[in-house]
């Protein structure tokens, strides 16, 4: 089994086609079988669960939820209207897949998104696209076209009785989108913010009706894992960690780019794909799983495999499988400020510790790159931190803190060179 | 029930409410912004974050619904520290400068950071400045101090019916305010002040004149409309600073309208009288009240002996006290006429059986699952009904309507039949006609009367179905119904309408005593004149009691007329008004703020109050100016010693036994409309009453504008005349000349003109034919 080839590839592998995002391409090599033999079987939605239950295929937004049981929630037979969400709002610094996904392979999320609203009792299915990406938006709009000429969306799919269609909604490049139900709030043509929870999506979402949101490359699993069982998808990674993942690999190495391999691969194999770090560098640190994630150092990045549990371990999160890299050039003071400038900025202002904290982080990070800093400002960063986390509506307060907590856990001697020396330790 | 434990103390509540609810009936205080009883649940300021067993963060105590056997702290030392956490973000960029905050004292923000916040701030980073927001002449905005809660957005939303106010902007950067720079304009819009938690939003015109600390705060009900919203007077060095509400959740709920809020600014401008005034060779002097009342009183005793009784023509506001209005009766009656009336905007001037009420409690409009409403701007007219009306939409109601415009009402309106005014009756037949052919019984002689009446439109064929359906109704006639010249046949109608659905029959009565006013009979008697006839065939002699005829009349231009033309007419007013071009006296009494008195509002709940202040000059309250003119005409049964004792023999124990909405018998005639155009003449919200048409600050407010000329586009291209252009409103012999505006809500034929108006006194008929031209 050679890695990122079609043997691991569940997402990407129309990559090695030309016209890789067509209909005529992904139906040639076994799209919307899957699709067909549901239809034509009418399989129960428990059996769909249940194999998706087995492939134990987590979800790859960021939160790792299992996905068959979050499909389990759904009151899929309670009368009326419910949905099916697709979350492409990828607005998480270092994440740059499932843009790849809509753009390569959109009928293989088509499929997954209509088996996903057979399974949930759907009648109608939205694809959330992050503002930045317009390309990528045209072509799931092309998609959508396509199947719909042939049948596969919309009033009596495949001869089947049963209707579904899908839309696609193209957001405005706020990060806070990407949290379900401020995506929810922004579909119904409200300023994104998330809702309070209780009550959950599951039985309060889009419209006040049922819904299930799942991300992108989450959705477009599923037609694999139909057409070649949850077994063999569970096969692919490790136990409680189905299936391939995509790793968008970004910083110092290479060959920067989108990685699919299984789930438990060792990051150092990942790196070496990824054509190791920057030549004449050392590895410094790694963000594993996107820019909430908090950094690990090339200590214990290189003793992990890339999977939800062993990462997790190691006191980070695999989170969307963004890995960004930093060699020994980076200034971790300037990397944090950066970071920290972002949650600032993105945080949708709604509640109090997050629009007031973040800005009171971001203020003293930037200080301290600006030779400003106060021996007590480390505490301070910490202090605050724990008043975010954990008191706010939805996670962006406890993503803001996570980069915070953990650069000056890890590099607290750089920092504190900083404010000593009021300049930067690295390259001095 | 479940069972919850918080702070150790087990309580049973009532699954679906919230850790707070259950923390207010177990008497707990949890720090709070963003909740308010009245609005939806935000749980965004986060201040109410307590610890609940077996969950790994704290949790919203606003948010977070019950659970059986939930165990709760709210003093935790989780609770505590998620609490300071979040004081502590609130204050770092709020300014710390409480002595130059116009909320200083009564800040929430101020008062929770006493117990939960730092005692110095730890924070040294630049702080936030916002932008100030110009919403208007009534409320000032302080942005920097906002603090997030969106309460002022929700109430927008929720209440008001009207989204003002948003937050654009995201994190730090969010902002409240007008979205496209405009003033907030929605007649609840101060309602926003008290909602507010910190100093973001005050009240403009209070605005550094008073500490809070050092305001007396003294009860008293709202002399407007007829709601009898309960308010709280705040009293420094014997003036009246300012006007919140009074809670009262069978009335105004926490609310008021701005109407109540701001009118005080009156009380104390140079428009009050204070001073009795003679007219001598046509100039006016300050006299003594002895001098002055003795005037009156062998003045009228003159015009009583060479004229009659019937000379004299006695016009009461009823904004007036039941007490003023019952002594005034007592008087006009004891000098003999019985042309007596507080109906001022009133054609008809046909009396009840009983006072004409709401036929309900106010609380009751919230349980309404079918109403009709004709003839009522609501929205302007009880500002508050209307909102209780909008909440019932919410919960499902069917309102429907029948109008001369199709205003927005800022809710759902499930049908309306728009006509000319007198095409109301042929409205309301056509709808109890629907029911007929639906197998209503209309009762025999309304029944009849319908068979004149030949198409009837969709509209009310959905009106009479949504009245058929359903369980609690009411079919509630407005203002304008009561000011129609065929109001008599409209109640009749209305009332077969009622029967027939099982409605209840209800008035919205126009001002804050309509109803007292009717229970004292402040009416015609039997040989007596209403106001429309004692104005349209002149009196000898007009004894006014807070009147301002020649405004509010049906008939301004009538009513200019007969008071100019009088031999003698007396004012008893607060004011210095237009009495000073036709009156020979003018005698200053106290508003309602320097009196004790009681109003009985709509729901026929009578609500006394004492003054909260001492006469302004020389003026005293009209009760005891009342009691020297009867005793000085030596008619018996004026001594009173204080106003209690006026309203024991004003008011029975039983006075309630005196509403009774039962129409007076009326042919059914008049059922097709006439030709031509017609005005629709409602009065401004801000022309109200004597008191109101004073307040600066309401009076710069665009519901104060100068009066338009509401027409239809066919008929502006028709008379060719471009938007904004002067037209001439001719009715009768007078006319006036304003700027054109569309509005193609308004009926066929229909022209909109205020009416009570400077601006349009010359007018005549508030709902009688008009001609328009180009200017």
């Amino acid at each position: 089994m050679s890695l990122n080839t079609p043997d691991t590839q569940v997402c990407l592998w129309t990559l090695q086609h030309s016209e890789s995002a067509s209909l005529a391409t992904y139906t040639a090599n076994g799209g919307y079988e899957a699709l067909k033999k549901i239809l034509a079987e009418k399989t129960p939605a428990e059996a769909i669960i249940a194999e998706v239950k087995t492939s134990a295929l987590r979800g790859r937004g960021g939160a790792g939820f299992p996905t068959g049981l979050k499909w389990s929630f759904m009151p899929r037979n309670f009368p009326g209207d419910k949905y099916v969400v697709c979350n492409t709002d990828e607005g998480e610094p270092g994440t740059f897949k499932d843009r790849d996904i809509i753009r390569f392979n959109p009928h293989q999320l088509i499929e997954g998104m209509i088996i996903a609203g057979y399974t949930l009792g759907a009648k109608a299915g939205y694809n959330y696209i992050h503002g930045e990406i317009f390309e990528e938006y045209q072509s799931w709009e092309r998609a959508l076209e396509e199947a719909r000429a042939a049948g596969l969306l919309g009033r009596d799919i495949l001869g089947s009785g049963w209707d579904f269609d899908l839309h696609a909604h193209q957001g405005y490049g706020a990060y806070i989108c990407g949290e379900e139900t401020a995506l929810l709030e922004s579909i119904e043509g409200k300023k994104g913010q998330p809702r309070f929870k209780p009550p959950f999506p599951a039985s309060y979402g889009l419209y006040g009706k049922p819904t299930t949101i799942n991300n992108t490359e989450t959705l477009a699993s599923i037609p694999w894992i139909m057409r070649h069982g949850g077994q063999a998808f569970l096969e692919l990674g490790k136990p409680n960690n189905g299936g391939s993942k995509i790793f968008s690999i970004s910083g110092h190495v290479n060959k920067p780019g989108n990685y699919e391999i299984p789930l438990g691969t060792p990051f150092a194999d990942l790196l070496e794909m990824a054509g190791g770090v920057r030549t004449g560098h050392t590895l410094k640190a790694v963000i594993p799983g996107g820019s909430s994630a908090p950094v690990l150092t090339a200590e214990a990045m290189m003793a992990c495999t890339m999977d939800f549990d062993s990462v997790a371990r190691a006191g980070s999160m695999l989170g969307s499988g963004a890995v960004i890299v930093m060699d020994d050039s980076v200034c971790m003071v300037k990397a944090l400020e950066r970071l920290s400038y972002f949650y600032f900025e993105e945080s949708c202002g709604q509640c109090t510790p997050c629009r007031e904290g973040t800005g009171w982080l971001y203020r003293i990070v930037h200080r301290i790159e600006h030779g400003q800093g106060r021996p007590e400002d480390l505490d301070e960063l910490l202090r605050i931190g724990k008043n975010i986390g954990g008191n706010t509506i939805c996670a962006l307060g406890e993503a803001a803190v996570g980069p915070v907590a953990s650069f000056v856990k890890h590099f607290r001697k750089e920092f504190e060179y900083h404010i000593e020396n009021k300049r930067c330790m690295v390259g001095s | 029930m479940p069972l919850i434990e918080i702070d150790g103390k087990e309580i049973e509540i009532a699954a679906g409410s919230t850790v707070m609810d259950a923390a207010h009936q177990a008497g707990i205080t949890i720090p709070h912004f963003c909740y308010h009883k009245k609005l939806s649940i935000a749980a965004s300021c986060r201040m109410c974050l307590v610890e609940v067993e077996k969950s790994p963060k704290p949790l919203p105590a606003c948010a977070t619904p019950v659970t059986e056997g939930m165990k709760v702290m709210t003093r935790s030392p989780k609770a505590i520290a998620a609490q300071q956490g979040v004081m502590e973000f609130l204050l770092i960029n709020h300014p710390l400068d409480c002595p130059i905050c116009d909320q200083g004292g009564e800040c929430q923000l101020q008062d929770i950071a006493v117990g939960y916040g730092g005692s110095a701030s730890r924070y040294s980073e630049p702080k936030r400045v916002v932008k100030e927001k110009d919403l208007g002449p009534l409320i000032a905005t302080d942005m920097t101090r906002c603090i997030h809660c969106s309460r002022c957005v929700r109430f927008g939303q929720e209440i008001a019916g009207l989204m003002e106010l948003g937050m654009p902007g995201r994190g730090e950067h969010m902002e409240v305010m007008p979205y496209l720079e405009t003033q907030v304009s929605h007649e609840l819009s101060g309602n926003v002040i008290e909602l507010c938690p910190v100093g973001a939003l005050t009240s403009k015109p209070f605005r550094y004149s008073a500490r809070s600390w050092e305001l007396s705060r003294r009860k008293s009900v709202s002399p407007h409309d007829g709601l009898g919203a309960n308010i709280q007077v705040h009293v420094k060095n014997n003036r009246v600073m300012r006007v919140v509400p009074l809670e009262n959740e069978a009335i105004n709920e926490c609310w008021i309208a701005d109407r109540d809020r701001y009118s005080y600014e009156a009380l104390n401008s140079d428009a009050r009288l204070t001073s009795p005034l003679l007219k001598e060779n046509g100039h006016w002097r300050e006299a003594g009240w002895q001098e002055a009342l003795e005037h009156v009183a062998t003045r009228l005793a003159q015009i009583r002996e060479s004229k009659g009784a019937a000379a004299i023509g006695a016009l009461a506001s009823p904004h007036q006290t039941v007490e003023e209005l019952y002594l005034f009766t007592k008087l006009m009656r004891g000098l003999g006429t019985e042309n007596i009336d507080h109906r001022l905007a009133r054609a008809d001037a046909t009396v009840g059986a009983g006072a004409r009420w709401l036929g309900m409690a106010i609380a009751d409009l919230n349980r309404l699952d079918r109403v009709l409403l004709v003839g009522a701007t609501i929205r302007k007219e009880q500002p508050l009904i209307a909102q209780r009306l909008r909440q019932a939409v919410k919960r499902g109601a069917q309102l429907n309507v029948l109008h001369a415009a199709g205003d927005d009402l800022l809710c759902k309106v499930n049908a309306r039949l728009i006509g000319k005014p007198s095409a109301w009756l042929n409205g309301l037949g056509q709808i109890a006609r629907a029911m007929q052919e639906a197998g209503a019984d209309l009762g025999t002689d309304v029944g009849a009367a319908l068979a004149a009446i030949s198409g009837v439109s969709d509209h009310a064929r959905a009106i009479a179905a949504s009245l058929m359906s359903g369980e609690q109704k009411a079919v509630l006639l407005g203002e304008l119904a009561q000011n129609h010249p065929a109001a008599t046949q409209l109640h009749t109608l209305a009332q077969a309408i009622a029967v027939a659905s099982g409605a209840t029959l209800g008035f919205l009565a126009p001002a804050a005593n309509s109803v007292g006013a009717q229970l004292v009979g402040v009416l015609p008697g039997p040989e007596g004149l209403g106001t429309h006839a004692m104005l349209a065939e002149p009196r000898s002699a007009y004894v006014l009691l807070g009147a301002e005829p020649e405004l509010d009349a049906y008939d301004a231009a009538a009513a200019n007329a007969a008071l100019r033309g009088a031999e003698f007419v007396v004012a008893l007013t607060a004011f210095k008004t237009d009495a000073q071009d036709y009156a020979d006296v003018l005698l200053p009494i106290s508003p309602f703020t320097e009196t004790a008195g009681s109003f009985v509002n709509l729901e026929g709940r009578a609500q006394s109050f004492h003054g909260v202040v001492k006469p302004l000059g020389e003026a005293r309250p009209a009760w005891k100016v009342l009691r020297v003119l009867g005793n000085l005409l030596s008619l018996g049964g004026f001594d009173y010693d204080n106003a209690e004792a006026v309203r024991g023999d004003a008011l029975a124990a039983d006075f309630a036994a005196g509403l009774n909405n039962t129409p007076v018998a009326a042919a059914l005639e008049g059922l097709m409309p006439g030709d031509g155009l017609e005005r629709v003449a409602e009065t401004p919200p801000y022309q109200l009453d004597p008191v109101v048409r004073r307040s600066h600050a309401l009076q710069a407010t665009v519901d104060a504008g100068v009066p338009v000329v509401w027409i239809g586009s066919e008929l502006l291209t028709g008379l060719g005349i471009a938007e904004g252009g002067m037209v001439r409103v001719r009715q009768g012999g007078g006319e006036a000349i304003l700027p054109a505006r569309r509005d193609d809500r308004l009926a066929i034929d229909t022209v909109r003109v205020a009416a009570a108006h400077p601006l349009t006194a010359t007018l005549g008929a508030r709902l009688g034919p008009v001609s328009v031209e180009k200017v």
